[in-house]
């Protein structure tokens, strides 16, 4: 058993957090919120440069070829100051679907410009009635001669505001629930009877909800298999899940900085608050989450890549349900030990807070990922199991 | 150290006295040279597990007493069988004599079993503890009681189907498997620092910490699981299936998890001051 970095991967780390600090501070998101696009794209072009954005590609497209371990060190940086760019919807979501799914040609046509960063994408799944089924899918694809028509709406889509192009889950065939009959379509929100309704959410970031209104694609707008994507879409939600986690340390770990600090400047009393035995402990149960959060994460990052269901489903709800506990746990307290100060926008807490939440919720939240949990054959005495 | 290996012989902790729990440093078991190269220990121990059983005791005595109470310690091997030594097992909550007071009057012992040097007995039990910190971390005997947790509620009926389908006690147990799973997954990084060579650091805290919680709640899942079986205590006369046999005196016992190696609290001000360095009183 071996955790430590392999040198490459201590590089990665070292870079993305010395990336963070220098070209993107928390003051940067702070002026970004106001912004309609919410990030920029010279910064995305330089994480292009520094092959972050290739990290999980192979090498034909220009990628790096790296495992997700190598992608969670980025995302634990990033998450440090919560850079904007959309690195979770592009690389992770998006970038993830054209690799598993995709031919040689749409990952050549889609992923190469997203390598250099030329290009941001999106991943369109969830749907307001769906709540975290991903195999509940009312947005249709009908057969239209060699092609379909796209109609139906996705909600909260992740730079769905600005992505060059969408990845669509759309159902080809089956009831509105039913796991056979979902594929996944590119799509190009500048085609007619695309309407994209730009948003920003609580954190701070930009998402859109997007409406197809009889859009036509061609035959070869369709990513991977007719009727079979749901497993895509299941491994590329799971990367989603993983990705959250490992920004989620980022976030955890900064939170429980800030609030160390604090407690050593912060005088009351005729004294140095930190020096309180509750206040001590309430840090020590916050670093005590932190690193349990960081465990799964590490769990979630070497399974994500892992072709076996089981093993996979079990790690990722394991570390998404953890996430949940401890960054609820970390961001709240964090808050309280700032006292008034944590609850004004001026503060940078509120921020992570924010943030915290977004990733609490998306992807399957504590409840759905507990209940994902008990109902794999692993909690039940089959292989892969804990008790 | 063979006898170790081979279980022939049986050691206990000498650490704990009446006035020196939480603050060990305070102990006051004292060891004398008696002029002809041995010690005459005096004083008493408690929390002794099994010192009943045990053959020798590794015991931390004052050797110093005008020191600064950590300096003035040292750490002796003493065997059992001295005159001088004294056991009085006491009965735990859980039904078991684990716990022992043990007496020590005019104890000679050779100043051989002296480990490291006179008064360095506290850098060593200070290791010991990050060790013992590690094995309190008891991932195996977690996992153990949470699968018995799934067998009682899968044995147990609830309405047409089990226990373990009524959504509240499914989803409890879920939570509290993922939360062994998350402690499981930092035991490891332990054990992956520890194959590196280094030795357990403040870090082991939080394996005692998390690791003593969640046996207890291991326990207290199987007691709410087993509803009114949990009234039973012995099951002399069947009154209980087998599987939820000695639940109750463990889950009596479990509360001692969270006390001893140090207590959850003491662990919490040792991250405090050694890892968050939070400013002192």
């Amino acid at each position: 058993m071996d955790f430590e970095l392999t040198p490459d991967q201590k590089m990665i780390s070292e870079s993305a957090a010395a990336f963070a600090r220098r070209e993107s501070p928390i003051t940067r998101l702070r002026a970004l919120r106001a912004d309609p696009i919410g990030y920029s794209k010279a910064t995305w072009k330089k994480m292009g440069e520094l092959g972050w954005l290739g990290i999980l590609l192979p090498a034909d497209v220009g990628g790096f070829g790296g495992s997700f371990v190598d992608a969670g060190l980025i995302l634990e940086a990033l998450g440090s100051t919560l850079v904007p760019e959309p690195f979770l919807a592009s690389v992770v979501l998006a970038g993830s679907a054209i690799r598993l799914a995709g031919s040689d040609a749409q990952r050549e046509r889609y992923l190469g410009p997203l390598v250099t960063g030329d290009a941001t994408l999106a991943f369109a799944y969830a749907e307001s009635a769906a709540r975290y089924d991903p195999a509940h899918v009312t947005v249709r694809a009908k057969k239209d001669g060699s092609g379909y028509r796209l109609s139906g709406k996705k909600t909260f889509v992740l730079n769905g505001h600005a992505a060059d192009v969408m990845v669509v889950s759309a159902r080809t065939s089956g009831g509105e629930a039913e796991p056979r009959g979902v594929s996944l379509f590119l799509v190009d929100p500048r085609e007619r009877g695309v309407r994209v309704q730009p948003i920003k959410t609580m954190d701070g970031h930009h998402a859109a909800m997007v409406a197809f209104e009889d859009v036509a694609l061609g035959a070869e707008h369709r990513l991977g298999d007719e009727d079979g994507a749901l497993a895509t879409v299941e491994r590329v939600l799971d990367y989603g899940s993983a990705a959250a986690c490992a920004e989620g340390v980022g976030i955890l770990r900064r939170s429980l900085d800030m609030t160390v600090d604090y407690l050593g400047t912060r005088e009351q009393f005729g004294v140095k608050i930190g020096s309180f035995q509750a206040l001590q402990h309430r840090a020590v149960d916050m670093f005590v989450e932190l690193e349990t959060a960081r465990s799964t994460s590490i769990l979630a990052s070497i399974r994500a890549d892992d072709d076996d269901d089981i093993e996979r489903k079990a790690a990722i709800s394991t570390a998404k349900v953890q996430l949940a506990v401890s960054g609820r746990f970390v961001t709240q307290q964090a808050i309280q030990l700032h006292g008034g100060i944590g609850v004004t926008d001026e503060h940078d807490i509120g921020l992570y807070f924010k943030r915290m939440h977004v990733l609490n919720a998306l992807f399957g939240d504590e409840e759905y990922h507990v209940a994902r949990y008990a109902s794999l054959p692993s909690f039940h005495g089959g292989r892969g199991g804990v008790a | 150290m063979p006898k170790i290996l081979d279980g022939s012989e049986v050691w206990c902790q000498g650490y704990s006295e009446p006035n020196a729990g939480s603050d060990l440093a305070s102990l006051q078991c004292r060891a004398e040279d008696d002029g002809k190269g041995n010690f005459v220990v005096n004083g008493q121990k408690t929390w002794t597990t099994y010192a009943q059983y045990a053959d020798w005791m590794f015991c931390l005595v004052r050797t110093d007493p005008q020191a600064k109470k950590q300096a003035g310690i040292s750490f002796l091997l003493i065997d059992m069988k001295t005159p001088g030594v004294l056991v009085k097992p006491m009965l735990t909550t859980g039904g078991t004599p684990a716990f022992c007071e043990t007496f020590l009057e005019n104890v000679v012992v050779a100043g051989d079993t002296l480990v490291g040097p006179l008064n360095g007995g506290w850098t060593i039990a200070k290791s010991l503890l990050g060790h013992e910190r590690t094995l309190i971390g008891a991932v195996g005997t977690s996992r153990r009681a949470l699968r018995r947790v799934k067998e009682i509620a899968k044995a147990t009926r609830f309405g047409d189907a089990t226990l373990l389908e009524h959504p509240g006690i499914r989803s409890k147990i879920a939570r509290l498997e993922i939360k062994l799973r998350a402690h499981q997954m930092t035991n490891y990084r332990a054990i992956a620092s520890a194959q590196l060579g280094h030795a357990p650091g403040p870090e082991s805290s939080i394996l005692k910490i998390r690791g003593s919680e969640i046996l207890q709640q291991c326990f207290e899942l199987a007691m709410e699981v087993m509803g009114h079986d949990s009234l039973a205590w012995q099951n002399d006369l069947g009154v209980i299936p087998a599987a939820e046999q000695n639940i109750a005196p463990s889950f009596n016992y479990t509360r001692a998890t969270t006390i001893y190696g140090g207590s959850n609290e003491i662990q919490k001000n040792i991250i405090a001051k050694l890892v968050l360095r939070l400013p002192s009183t």
